[in-house]
């Protein structure tokens, strides 16, 4: 005899991940960016398959095939062709999707973070504390984001490593203040009151009933965040303050490119694929996550949702 | 309007204070020996240097050394600029015309596009003309700037033979340098103007092409953006409905009513368009060789000339922070909720 199977009522957190992936599924525009973003995580995990480092060297250096100056235009051996120097473009561009992610998940993961301790506070205890981190977040807010971390980067010395400190620096504000307003907001609500009321300490308050409240939107920002993160690295990296020459990085490769925008006498796009093959996968890499993280604005705003 | 003016520039003050601390607090990264250079302004004092690190005080202990470099800033002392062979202050005046030209021509344009563009998608919502302005803004929001650069470059340049980079063509720089072509502003097009030298006009604006089209792409995706939903809201408003139905005809009542409410949002949005071109300088500028401050930034950062890098990013930063002032104020002219509020 078969027993009626008991219906299990879905926890709302489960049901929320459900509503957004139903939306997700329904954007054209946000299944394009899924696609685009899939695709490079693929590249990065798989990048030892596809593009195999000689053993025993630093994976992340790209390997040279002699040191002609000018770039080898695609062949068999070299699907993307060289680029000045004969680096092997097609190395580079794999290997750079791990640079990329490598930055920008630190930099966002690390930001977010900071933001999240320092929002926190601010916005759970107020008064003078919240004013004091306020203004030391209107202070690094005050300045161009490119512009401070170019200077940081400087005054590190030029890296990849300095880059994503002074990215980490420049970019934690931005969480700090969501952070802030969203515990802000919450802390009124009744709930909290409540918990209060029982008797529950303010660290379990925080993160048992204030945090998880708070982190779709901060989820939105950081989506968003990926994206502009990096390309600020990547401009950074094209103005000359990145890794060493010959490491696997969208924006050195690009900069390599700078010298080849002539053509020969007869081919005036002789060099195209120094400057696309880079470009575009920066671009679409950016463009993958703005996509998806304005999908998921979109799905989140309670404003414009209908359930 | 008087009391919030007052109130608005006061609040400045502990801003623009955070600003040179923070720029202070990146100096303390060095040592004194390094930290002599941004109060030099000429090498040759550099063979003194222990009486530098006595006079300025960088042995002592960080809040003496704060006031002592704010002293100098103030005095417009920022130090002696190694890549430029000049002191930071002047090489900053010498570079400032040539970004001043470019913000001259594509803040504007990128206002007058921003605008014009997120109207028509939100009068036209839904259909392919506001697909297309949502594709255009995704594109623009995603591109890398120095890459559309050598792209325009490669395309223009490289392959029409037209919009070379630099300021100017090289017979035009020769004139321009002769002393028989007077400099009143240091911006080429309209110095051109009041010499009445039409050649020299046409080569600076040819120049300034490609440069202005990457700023105001890259600029325009957000203002856009802005535009289109703000413009939706006040469709939508009862006042709207109000002089629809007095039988106003539709083009009065979208430019003459919501128009110029829908404006008010994109006013804010332009202290943040100022970064985003002071951020975009940098990277347009050193891409076409266009010598203006940010190419003198970015320049002075690959050789690591810190008292250049960091009188740059003071610059900029004092420049946000005005411009931000300057938005604040007209945002609380246009709007008396502001003022009164």
């Amino acid at each position: 005899m078969l027993k009626p199977k008991a219906k299990v009522e879905e926890s709302p957190r489960i049901k929320e991940l459900k509503f957004i992936l139903r939306r997700i599924r329904e954007n054209p525009l946000s299944i394009a960016g899924l696609t685009i973003v899939i695709f490079f995580t693929i590249i990065a995990i798989m990048a030892p398959v596809l593009a195999p480092p000689r053993p025993g060297r630093d994976p992340y250096m790209i390997p040279r095939y002699g040191y002609t100056p000018e770039p080898q235009p695609p062949s068999p051996e070299h699907p993307f062709g060289t680029t000045q120097g004969q680096y092997d473009l097609y190395y580079g561009v794999i290997w750079g999707t791990r640079t990329a992610y490598r930055i920008g998940l630190l930099v966002v993961s690390v930001s977010a973070l900071i933001g999240i301790l320092i929002g926190g506070i601010a916005g759970y205890y107020k008064g003078v504390v919240d004013e004091i981190l306020m203004r030391l977040t209107d202070i690094i807010l005050a300045f161009p984001g490119l512009i401070l971390a170019m200077a940081l980067v400087v005054a590190f010395g030029p890296g990849l490593d300095s880059i994503t400190l002074a990215l980490i620096l420049v970019g934690w504000p931005t969480y700090a203040r969501l952070i802030r307003g969203e515990f802000l907001r919450l802390t009124a609500e009744d709930f909290v009151e409540a918990a209060k009321a029982i008797g529950c300490s303010d660290v379990r308050i925080i993160f048992r009933h204030v945090l998880p409240n708070a982190i779709y939107p901060l989820l939105v920002v950081a989506s968003l965040d990926i994206g502009s993160i990096v390309l600020t690295a990547a401009a950074l990296s094209f103005l000359g303050l990145g890794a060493p020459e010959g490491y696997a990085d969208w924006g050195q490769l690009i900069s390599f490119s700078r010298n080849w925008i002539i053509g020969t006498a007869q081919n005036p796009f002789a060099y195209w694929h120094v400057y696309t093959i880079p470009g575009l996968f920066l671009f679409l890499f950016v463009m993958g996550w703005n996509l998806l993280g304005d999908a998921l604005r979109d799905i989140l705003d309670p404003m414009i949702r209908r359930r | 309007m008087r009391s919030y003016l007052i109130r608005r520039i006061i609040l400045i003050v502990p801003v623009l204070l955070g600003v040179t601390f923070l720029i202070f607090a990146i100096t303390q990264l060095f040592d004194p020996y390094m930290r002599a250079s941004l109060y030099i302004r000429d090498p040759r004092q550099a063979k003194n240097i222990e009486s530098i690190i006595r006079k300025y005080g960088l042995d002592q202990p960080f809040y003496i050394q704060y006031f002592r470099w704010l002293d100098q800033v103030l005095r417009g002392n920022l130090g002696w600029s190694q890549s430029a062979h000049m002191p930071v202050l002047k090489a900053l005046i010498t570079y400032f015309p040539a970004t001043a030209e470019l913000a001259l021509y594509a803040i504007p344009l990128t206002l007058i596009a921003g605008i014009f563009l997120g109207k028509i998608a939100a009068v036209k919502k839904d259909t392919a003309v506001d697909h297309a302005t949502r594709v255009m803004a995704i594109i623009g929001w995603s591109l890398p700037s120095f890459w559309l650069g050598i792209v325009l470059l490669a395309v223009f340049y490289g392959g029409l033979g037209i919009f070379a980079p630099g300021r100017l063509s090289v017979w035009a720089e020769n004139l321009v340098l002769s002393g028989k072509f007077r400099i009143y502003t240091g911006l080429y097009t309209i110095d051109a103007i009041l010499n009445l030298n039409w050649p020299v006009f046409l080569d600076a604006l040819s120049h300034l092409v490609l440069p202005v089209a990457t700023l105001v792409i890259i600029n325009v995706a957000i203002l856009m953006r802005v535009m289109r939903s703000s413009m939706l809201e006040q469709l939508n408003k009862t006042y709207v409905i109000a002089a629809r139905a007095r039988g106003l005809d539709e083009k009065t009542v979208i430019d003459k009513h919501a128009t110029k409410n829908a404006l008010i949002p994109v006013i804010t949005l332009s202290g943040l368009l100022t970064a985003g071109m002071l951020s975009g300088m940098v990277i347009t500028e050193t891409v076409f060789e266009f010598k203006g401050v940010g190419y003198f930034a970015a320049h002075a950062a690959t050789q690591l000339d810190i008292p250049a890098v960091l009188g740059f990013a003071l610059f900029a930063g004092i420049l946000f922070v005005i411009a931000n002032l300057i938005v604040d104020i007209l945002y609380a002219y246009i709007d008396p909720r502001i003022r009164l509020g």
